[in-house]
């Protein structure tokens, strides 16, 4: 989109928007669309609009050679003249804009330099060979979009080249600067002065120069400063200038960083910086904080044996009631300092952990989920811009070793999976981090591409995870690289599969380990699949648009869910089933471009070992976006319904038919029952499922549900909602048992009567007051506290909490009196001792009448 | 039971002296105006019917001791059902002393008869008596236990405990990295 303004003050300002091809003009009084032109149907790249008082001249590239000139009328909107011309060679990046009405752009083999020139609508174009205005012209050149007056930055290699484009369009070559990271747009601090600032790299430090752009020789700030380099390259400059006391200028430059941080720079320092990237969390993973070590030194404890005793007298004086103020705020202070949330070790509830996240600048963070500081950050030296690697981000991260034998002595480890470019073809990195400083133990550039990461229930002595990392070619890879991991997934080699769901043909299929690789050297620990199964969807009336599966690591407590008869039914658990949304191709986009007639939404559960479709359901006059969250027996999803013009959301629950006649007491006091027995997915149970649907009044950006140490706790689904907050509903309100009416029974079990909506209660909001900008997702991670679950949830801003589903039913409040508890045992104790006193001596005085 | 109380009602006998023990063997003299003569005399007739009156008094007293649980038994019941079924501190209060109130009779049955033992009275009625009084109190306790839920009668009592099954086969994947 293409904003201008009009930068004479008139009353009548015009406001030119452009967006989606088409050109609107806004009035700059009330608002108003006074017209508009479309440009859709002329296939035109629109690249740039000049207004002028009476015409509007919108340019832009037809195709890559063609470029053609619209000539508008500024009152109107009527096409006055059209023209254009045909370059007799192809042009290759974005055209910049020089002034007013002259653009450049590079050929596409980067040797020439095309001048564009519109005048009046007439277009003339020069052509300069880059080899005229420099001497070394062996590398690629690229036009940087800084925006100066009159001139253009050129890029080769790693020189800047300042042209300046004359008003007959001649090219002369003004200067040429080494080293250069980041050029500014030109800003202008009087009538006819406009300055521009860049930045040279000179060993270790870094040079900010502000110029004039009419005057080369002097620079009006020099500057050098050392920065951090974990923060990587510079990447863009913005300056900003002030009037100093001497009523010269000075100006403080704003750097973006190669980690997508933020540096204010003024007067050769640096006045504040922020760490931007975490507003693009790409993955998120949590690590255990070290274990505390025993033996605490005698004179820490002396030393703060006074402030101890101090402490506690305040927190006396609080709990009677008879601090003053300036103690009140005293003890607001101690509780903060003293306070534990933030200690760097393992609590016996286990609500301090490390948050690790990873950005997709392909930077890790280690965030401490008491106070939220940033503990360690780590620049991935293998994610580092270079020759190699030209668009580095960051995928995946992983939990890579997970100590619990040698906790005292050894670190946990991540894995990172990072790739250089968009495509899935690109290299791949992946990376070994210490979780308790971010050091970077290993970096592999892997031969293979990555297009899957599969972690496997199985670790080796080492606690080392084995993961299969799989490539686009299907062929799988093992890591680690030991002979151990080898032998241990021989062991379990019938047992892993692996399905892929090929959103684009519709198809999902399921494969099977079968052999290693056959390259021209043996790889080991390279395997190929065999095709086992694969379920096609009818691509004319099925499109896939959401799948979701169990989290790995989720613990079930048990098997049954008791009904209010004392009956049982038996919970299909498995970890190899897979949600399946689909939805009608004409109805898959945007909300609004279907009709109900053309919408259905199907939904599938699928066990991916065997292929089986253990249920299927369609939702008709439905589409997506569907979010949906998978745990335990059941899946919540969320999806719009055309014909109520609303959003619902579904639960359907999975029971296993082929158990259910376990019901002989006596087969249980003995013992003799099949139920804890391993099971496998081809024995092919039978299977029900209980559905029911509720409308729901928000559009949801993510669902996720609380997970528990022990999964005894009742979950509760958290709901990213449009508004940024993060809603937390009870999963009985998504319970297929729900009736109209319950009975006495039911309701005393916590069956909620039916109604058409879900309740959104606003004190259920975890959130509170506040937003997560920008809500991408939200992660759930059980504390060693089995009713408190922690909730993370990240977006442009992050979030962190503790929820207790159930409330805290396994632990004392903060605000329980110790101290009244220790009083009443030792009145009790007191008085035990006196009665029995009194009781003694009035036996004697019994036995004496 | 608490020393000091009595009982069911047979309070109290602890210690007796038998005035009509009348072996020569004393080492104190007798007290002024008691005459052992005057009860050797009618010894063989007063005796043998205080012993009669006795021995009735002790079966009399030993099947009262035997009928006590019934009292309590009645009690219990009203207790019960003033409690009603559902599980809270005074419901399983009295549920756990009307359990266990028999067993720790049952476990004192000789102690409890000691008294009246006699070679003339036939205890093994009343202790059958009292021994049943007490299973029934107990029964009734087991009955309030399971009407109020605690006993695990329902195969979800015993299921929920059960670890779900293991799988055998290992399944990941999904959608290709973007």
């Amino acid at each position: 989109m293409v904003g201008q303004k009009n930068l004479k003050a008139d009353k009548d300002d015009l406001i030119l928007v452009f967006g989606k091809g088409c050109l609107h003009a806004i009035s700059g009084i009330d608002g108003e669309v006074l017209w508009r032109k479309d440009f859709a149907s002329e296939s035109i790249e629109v690249s740039h609009i000049i207004q002028s008082p009476e015409v509007i001249y919108v340019a832009g590239f037809v195709g890559s050679s063609k470029f053609y000139v619209y000539e508008v009328n500024a009152k109107s909107g009527e096409l006055l003249k059209n023209n254009h011309v045909a370059l007799p060679f192809a042009t290759s990046g974005e055209s910049l804009s020089v002034s007013g009405d002259k653009f450049v752009v590079l050929d596409d083999v980067r040797s020439k330099i095309v001048t564009i020139d519109i005048n009046n609508g007439n277009i003339n174009y020069n052509q300069k060979q880059v080899s005229d205005l420099i001497k070394d012209s062996s590398g690629q050149a690229v036009i940087l979009p800084s925006k100066l007056p009159g001139l253009f930055a050129l890029k080769i290699n790693s020189q800047v080249l300042l042209i300046k484009v004359t008003n007959e369009g001649e090219l002369v070559a003004l200067d040429q600067i080494d080293n250069t990271a980041a050029f500014s747009n030109a800003l202008s601090i009087s009538e006819d002065q406009h300055v521009f600032a860049f930045v040279q790299y000179e060993d270790n430090k870094i040079q900010l120069s502000v110029k004039d752009v009419n005057d080369w020789n002097g620079a009006l700030l020099k500057e050098n400063l050392v920065i951090d380099h974990q923060r990587g390259n510079i990447e863009k400059i913005f300056i900003n200038n002030y009037v100093r006391t001497d009523r010269s200028h000075g100006f403080r430059a704003l750097m973006v960083m190669e980690d997508h941080s933020l540096l204010l720079v003024q007067q050769g320092e640096i006045v504040w910086s922020r760490e931007d990237g975490l507003a693009s969390v790409v993955d998120v993973t949590t690590s255990e904080l070290p274990v505390e070590k025993e033996g605490v030194s005698v004179a820490k404890v002396e030393q703060n044996l006074f402030e101890w005793l101090k402490g506690h007298v305040l927190k006396l004086k609080g709990t009677l009631m008879i601090a003053s103020a300036e103690e009140k705020i005293a003890i607001q202070k101690l509780r903060l300092r003293s306070s534990e949330k933030s200690k760097m070790t393992r609590d016996h509830n286990g609500f301090r952990k490390l948050l690790i996240v990873l950005t997709r600048a392909g930077k890790v963070f280690a965030l401490h989920t008491g106070d939220g500081r940033i503990v360690w950050s780590t620049t991935l030296h293998a994610l580092r811009k270079s020759e190699d690697c030209e668009h580095p981000v960051g995928l995946n991260i992983y939990q890579w070793q997970v100590p619990h034998h040698h906790a005292l002595d050894e670190n946990p480890s991540l894995l990172v999976i990072g790739r250089c470019g968009p495509s899935v073809t690109a290299p791949t990195v992946i990376s070994f981090l210490d979780a308790y400083t971010g050091k970077e133990l290993n970096s592999l550039s892997l031969a293979h591409t990555v297009a899957r990461v599969i972690p496997l229930p199985y670790t080796d002595s080492t606690e080392q995870r084995l993961h299969l990392i799989i490539d686009v070619n299907k062929h799988a890879y093992l890591y680690p690289r030991t002979p151990e991991a080898i032998e241990i997934l021989k062991r379990e080699f019938s047992n892993i599969y692996w399905y892929s769901v090929e959103t684009d043909n519709g198809v999902i299929r399921g494969h099977a380990l079968k052999s290693n690789c056959i390259h021209e050297i043996v790889d080991e620990y390279c395997f190929v699949f065999r095709d086992l199964w694969s379920i096609v969807f009818p691509s004319e009336s099925e499109k896939i648009i959401a799948t979701v599966t169990r989290k790995s690591n989720e613990v079930v407590h048990t098997q049954a869910k008791v009904m209010t008869d004392h009956d049982v039914m038996y919970k299909y658990i498995s970890k190899n089933i897979l949600f399946v949304a689909n939805a009608a191709p004409k109805a898959s986009g945007e909300i609004g471009t279907a009709t109900p007639e053309e919408a259905t939404l199907v939904i599938y559960i699928i066990d991916t070992v065997t292929g089986r479709i253990l249920h299927r359901m369609t939702h008709h006059g439905c589409q997506g976006p569907v979010h949906a969250v998978f745990s335990e027996n059941w899946v919540v999803y969320h999806y719009f319904n055309l014909r109520a013009h609303r959003h619902e959301m579904s639960v359907i629950e999975v029971y296993d038919q082929s158990r259910a006649d376990n019901k002989d007491i006596w087969k249980f006091v003995l013992g003799k029952h099949n139920l804890t027995s391993p099971i496998s997915s081809y024995y092919r149970p039978e299977i029900s499922a209980k559905s029911q649907s509720y409308f729901f009044t928000h559009s949801v950006k993510a669902i996720e549900v609380t997970s528990t140490a022990k999964g005894i706790t009742s979950k509760q689904l958290l709901i990213g909602t449009i508004g940024d907050q993060v809603l937390a509903l009870d999963k009985r309100f998504l319970d297929p048992r729900r009736t109209l009416n319950p009975s006495q029974a039911e309701k005393e079990e916590g069956i909620i009567p039916l109604t058409d909506s879900l309740p959104i209660i606003s004190q259920s909001y975890i959130t509170h007051s506040l937003k997560v900008e920008g809500l991408r997702g939200i992660v759930t991670v059980p504390a060693k506290l089995e009713s408190t679950s922690l909730v993370f949830a990240y977006g442009v801003d992050l979030f962190f909490t503790q929820i207790a589903p159930s409330r805290t039913y396994d632990s004392l409040t903060e605000d329980f009196s110790y101290a009244l508890l220790l009083l009443t045992i030792v009145a009790l104790v007191a008085a035990l001792f006196v009665t029995y006193v009194l009781s003694e001596r009035k036996d004697l005085e019994e036995k004496w009448r | 039971m608490d020393k000091g109380k009595g009982v069911m009602g047979s309070s109290g006998r602890r210690w007796a002296v038998d005035f009509s023990d009348n072996s020569t063997s004393r080492d104190f003299i007798d007290p002024p105006g008691f005459s052992r003569a005057s009860l050797d005399q009618d010894d063989s007739t007063l005796s043998r019917q205080k012993k009669d009156a006795e021995s009735n008094w002790k079966s009399q007293k030993a099947w009262e001791v035997a009928q006590a649980p019934f009292k309590n038994l009645l009690m219990m019941g009203f207790m019960m059902w003033m409690a009603g079924n559902t599980v809270h501190l005074f419901s399983i209060g009295i549920t756990f002393s009307a359990l266990w109130q028999p067993i720790s009779a049952l476990q004192s049955v000789g102690k409890m008869f000691e008294p009246y033992k006699d070679a003339k009275v036939e205890l093994l009625g009343p202790k059958l008596v009292f021994i049943a009084l007490n299973l029934g109190g107990m029964l009734l306790g087991v009955w309030k236990l399971n009407s109020l839920g605690l006993l695990p009668t329902h195969t979800s009592d015993w299921v929920s405990s059960l670890a779900p099954a293991q799988e055998v086969e290992y399944s990941g994947g999904g959608l290709n990295f973007r």
